[in-house]
């Protein structure tokens, strides 16, 4: 029965595809009406998201609530429309909501060249991520995912910054790569299951009661596991995401490495784990060297960088490291942190693009040896970006924190040395972190910056309210979170219960690590 | 005369079954009485009676099928065979002769000097012929049926007589054709030969007719004359659909055709090939599966592997075209292989050809909307710049070069799929790891191509360079029609595909 609430979930998709469409293919609408959809478009969708999560209260069968229906056509292969929301995926669906909001807004008030192609892009790709955390469906979850890639490359392509036609291309190329695996794996997973549907929840029992023999697990695994790694940039398949979110445009930038890039790891957390226990277990120890490759190597590559944009696009692909190891611990410690650290990274990274937009917007460089004390001009952004530093290297009091405080907690239990050498991760976060504050905000003004300012007409001005609409917006939530995780870290930890209760027996053949 | 022989003829009444064709048969000829008979200034009305009265058949056919008047059939002494899939193939030819006449129109209107009326003619007749052969189930037919075809397309190749490109394309295709005829009929050959001895169980004196023909292969898979006849067959067919190693004349003959005479070979030739492919497969060859998968597999990689990477250093559109179909036919003899062991693969293989016709098809239009004189010669650098001065034609482009390169949320993803899921289930993985590498090859050239038309303008603005788009004819309201008709179909079949997913899985 289609009732209110379960209508609300596909609006919040189809308002956003809807809309984007409508201004793509429109040719002659005024950039001021696409600016009003563009707000509404990402507006509604925050707001549905809200109210759903205020009003989540889960099926006791399935977990899932909102559930609707529809068939596409496909209905013979075990593919339909199915949208719903769980414990996992509901603070995803939410940091979605938000993060598109943001970069909503944000992009309204960045004008571009062609501005209302970039406006309907985005929106388009702003309904795919949206559709990808709401699929029950494997395939449309897949589909979705698709629906978002798109439009990055091409955003990419046309307002990147230098080198955008190389790193859209190499984007793209590492991309299809790991969307094409992942697509097989979940083929392969669909066919030896032998339920016949996409359909995630009758998977999910069909594979409770029958499981897959051990050594197809083994096969469909990495394909999954090296799917969606490519896609979140699991070491050494990372190279093009540094390079990617240099060039990107910064709303495209936030969407991506805020939203998209927690497809894979979602996909694992969701799918693969729970589906593929003995699967995830052999593989496991491989998985937590590549994760400790990415915190540990990446984390010293991301602390000799000078462009700023560049730091960036490496700490975050550093952070999955974290969110990896969470998946490795394999208990429900761990994955509930995983789930926060997945929600707290995406609005974290997210808000720090966005500011990092904004350093270079006064001082026209993303080049952090050419900047120095802009905090004397810029207070508030200066105030905005250090607590936005600070939740991304993990202090108290911001959502990240609780985040990595469970997935260490959860990996003592399986191997104490790998949350030692993980450790070192927060220093060295600390470490470029701290650094990169100083030398934007502190210190004296570079004799270049002197000079630009100076050649400016109109001095350099602090935050604009719409820019500190788009940041407070994210800040709040992070801060929120940081202060009171329960909101998330409740239905988490009901829906993991219910994904995987016999975890106990999958892992009791595993090899911990010494 | 013959009372007899009349009387029998309206009782058995056989002809109802190929009334289309027939009905094609007299559409060409009209077209040629009204090449004749009209005066110049009239003569732009010939275009419209083809495209007039193909549409009117297609409406026929589709009235029939609502009312359920098209069966399973088989008709003189078995020289026929009708199913549906047969009949939506028929369907899809008359669909793919339309487009081709439409881009004909748009063709010869800028080339006043080319002859206007033959090459409807030309296309009408091929197209009954191609309906012909995809209805045939006895070598007879389908070699006549196979050589009409051919002889048409020699014709249609060279058909921009004065330029070089085309003539050098049409004498490839003519010899290489010839050889491939001359393969496959020795194939055929050897088949009958063996198939009437005496000697062998299951000898049959009608060993032409693919069901007793089936029936003997059964008797003797092992047999080698068997085997290098029904080799020799599919050779025949391999130079038809562009398979390894029969791909050579694909580039050179793709990019001197003129552009409509391209988009017939890709959409309606290549659909012929694999429409016989899948008949012999499902049919007489199928107790030769033991041989025929691995060797086809082998073909199939060898096709997939070469055509993708033969595409990357292209920069000619056409022959990029020509290479990257090759690819396709690729990932479609997967679909062909799979056919052996998964019965719905079959359909699998009929949609992807759908879709594929429905990507080319676009992509030639723009393709056709942007040549010039001498159509052989467009670089992908033609499309610089194209998104800002024609939105529309840049639009069109990336809906079906992202659906050839089979993204989400487009048809070709979907058929895609399909094949994969079919390959899949036919336990062909190592096919499927090829598919895949080849398809991510292809995201190169085909983003190369889109990257062109959208990204590059930064080099318009700062070097004195005026890109080819800028100086564009406006689009007719048909062009925009049919390229706007067959993109929402890419669009809309990657979302819902109705009933058509009920015969898949």
């Amino acid at each position: 029965m289609p009732t209110f609430s379960t209508i609300l979930l596909p609006l919040s998709i189809a308002i956003p595809l809807g809309i984007g469409l409508f201004v793509v293919f429109t040719q002659k609408l005024p950039n001021r009406v696409a600016r009003v959809l563009t707000q509404i478009a990402v507006g509604l969708p925050l707001l549905i998201a809200l109210s759903l999560a205020l009003n989540f209260t889960p099926d006791p069968e399935t977990g899932y609530a909102f559930f609707s229906r529809t068939n596409t056509g496909l209905e013979t292969l075990g593919i339909t429309l199915a949208l719903g929301l769980n414990g996992i995926s509901l603070p995803l669906f939410v940091m979605a909501a938000l993060v598109g909001a943001s970069a909503g807004i944000f992009a309204v008030h960045r004008k571009t060249e062609r501005h209302r192609l970039f406006l309907g892009l985005l929106l388009i790709m702003h309904s795919g991520l949206l559709g990808l955390f709401a699929s029950v469906d494997v395939f449309f979850f897949y589909f979705f995912h698709e629906l978002a890639l798109i439009p990055t490359f091409i955003m990419i392509g046309i307002w990147g910054s230098s080198a955008r036609r190389l790193a859209a291309m190499e984007m793209t190329i590492y991309l299809t790569l790991g969307a094409l695996l992942s697509l097989l794996g979940l083929i392969a997973l669909y066919w030896q299951s032998g339920a016949q549907t996409f359909d995630l929840i009758a998977l999910r029992e069909h594979l409770a009661s029958q499981p897959l023999r051990e050594s197809f697990q083994g096969v469909i695994f990495p394909l999954l596991l090296f799917g969606f790694g490519i896609l979140v940039s699991l070491f050494p398949l990372h190279s093009w995401a540094p390079r990617g979110y240099a060039a990107a445009p910064t709303a495209t930038a936030m969407l991506h490495a805020g939203v998209l890039k927690k497809f894979g790891l979602y996909g694992l957390l969701q799918i693969s784990v729970p589906l593929i226990p003995a699967g995830a277990a052999q593989w496991a120890p491989t998985l937590a060297v590549l994760a400790l490759c990415n915190i540990l190597i990446i984390g010293f590559i991301t602390m000799a960088q000078r462009d700023l944009k560049q730091m960036l696009g490496f700490s975050s692909v550093m952070h999955m490291g974290y969110i990896f190891l969470g998946i490795v611990s394999f208990n429900l410690i761990g994955h509930g942190g995983a789930v926060i650290l997945m929600f707290a990274h995406g609005l974290s990274v997210a808000l720090l693009f966005l500011l990092a937009d904004c350093v270079r917007e006064r001082t026209r460089t993303y080049d952090m040896q050419e900047m120095g004390g802009l905090a004397q001009h810029t207070p508030i952004l200066a105030a905005f970006f250090i607590a936005a530093m600070f939740a991304s290297i993990g202090l108290p009091g911001f959502a990240n924190f609780w985040g990595e405080f469970t997935i260490f907690l959860g990996l003592w239990e399986y191997s104490p040395i790998l949350v030692a050498l993980a450790a070192i991760g927060i220093i060295i976060s600390a470490i470029y972190g701290l650094r990169a504050v100083a030398a934007i905000f502190y210190g004296s003004e570079t004799d270049a910056l002197t000079k630009k300012i100076k050649n400016r007409e109109e001095p350099i001005t602090d935050l604009v309210p719409v820019e500190r609409i788009a940041a407070g917006l994210l800040f709040v939530a992070l801060l929120w979170i940081g202060i009171y995780p329960k909101p998330i870290s409740d239905p988490a930890n009901e829906a993991l219960m219910l994904v995987a209760p016999p975890k106990v027996e999958s892992i009791a053949h595993i090899e911990p690590l010494p | 005369m013959n009372y007899d022989f009349f009387r029998t003829l309206a009782e058995s009444n056989q002809w109802g079954l190929i009334m289309p064709e027939i009905f094609i048969g007299g559409l060409a000829l009209v077209v040629l009485l009204a090449d004749l008979l009209l005066s110049p200034s009239q003569k732009r009305f010939i275009p419209r009676i083809a495209i007039g009265g193909l549409a009117f058949l297609l409406f026929l056919i589709a009235l029939l099928a609502s009312q359920g008047a098209l069966r399973h059939a088989t008709g003189f002494s078995g020289l026929i065979l009708q199913t549906m899939e047969i009949h939506w193939l028929r369907a899809f030819f008359i669909l793919s002769a339309l487009i081709v006449c439409h881009l004909g129109s748009v063709f010869l209107s800028r080339r006043g000097h080319l002859p206007r009326g033959e090459f409807y003619h030309i296309v009408l007749v091929v197209t009954g012929a191609l309906m012909l052969l995809v209805q045939s189930n006895h070598f007879v037919l389908l070699f006549v049926a196979l050589e009409t075809v051919t002889l048409g397309f020699y014709i249609l190749v060279a058909y921009s007589n004065d330029r070089l490109p085309s003539l050098e394309a049409g004498l490839k295709y003519l010899i290489l054709g010839a050889l491939s005829s001359a393969i496959l009929l020795f194939g055929i050959v050897l088949l009958y030969g063996i198939a009437g001895n005496p000697l062998l169980a299951g000898n049959t004196a009608d060993s032409m007719n693919f069901t007793a023909l089936g029936l003997f292969i059964a008797e003797n898979p092992g047999h080698p004359l068997v085997l290098v006849g029904a080799s020799m067959v599919l050779a025949g067919l391999a130079f038809k659909i562009g398979a390894v190693p029969f791909q050579i004349w694909v580039p050179d003959v793709y990019q001197g055709a003129p552009t409509p005479v391209t988009a017939f070979l890709t959409t309606a030739s290549k659909a012929a090939g694999f429409a016989v492919l899948l008949i012999l497969v499902t049919g007489p060859f199928r107790p030769l599966a033991g041989f025929l998968i691995p060797a086809l597999s082998l073909i199939a990689i060898l096709t997939i592997l070469v055509g993708n990477t033969a595409a990357l250093s292209q920069k000619n559109v056409k022959r990029m075209m020509g290479l990257s179909g090759v690819a396709h036919a690729g990932y479609l003899l997967v679909g062909v292989i799979a056919a052996f062991t998964v019965s719905w693969a079959v359909y699998a293989v009929l949609f992807y050809l759908f879709v594929y016709y429905l990507a080319s098809s676009a992509a030639f239009g723009v393709i056709n909307h942007l040549s010039t004189d001498d159509d052989s010669d467009q670089t992908i650098a033609d499309y610089a710049d194209l998104a800002r001065h024609q939105p529309f034609l840049s639009a069109v482009l990336v809906v079906s070069l992202g659906s050839l390169a089979g993204i989400p949320p487009l048809a070709g993803f979907l058929a895609k799929v399909f094949l994969f899921v079919a390959a899949f289930q036919a336990g062909l993985f190592l096919l499927l790891a090829v598919s895949v590498l080849g398809v991510v090859i292809s995201i190169y050239y085909y983003f190369g191509w889109i990257r062109e038309a959208f990204f590059v303008q930064s080099r318009s603005a700062s070097v004195e360079f005026v890109p080819k788009a800028a100086n564009l004819p406006a689009l007719s309201w048909n062009q925009k029609v049919t390229l706007g008709l067959l993109t929402a179909l890419t669009i809309i079949l990657g979302f819902y595909v109705g009933g058509i997913g009920s015969l898949m899985g």
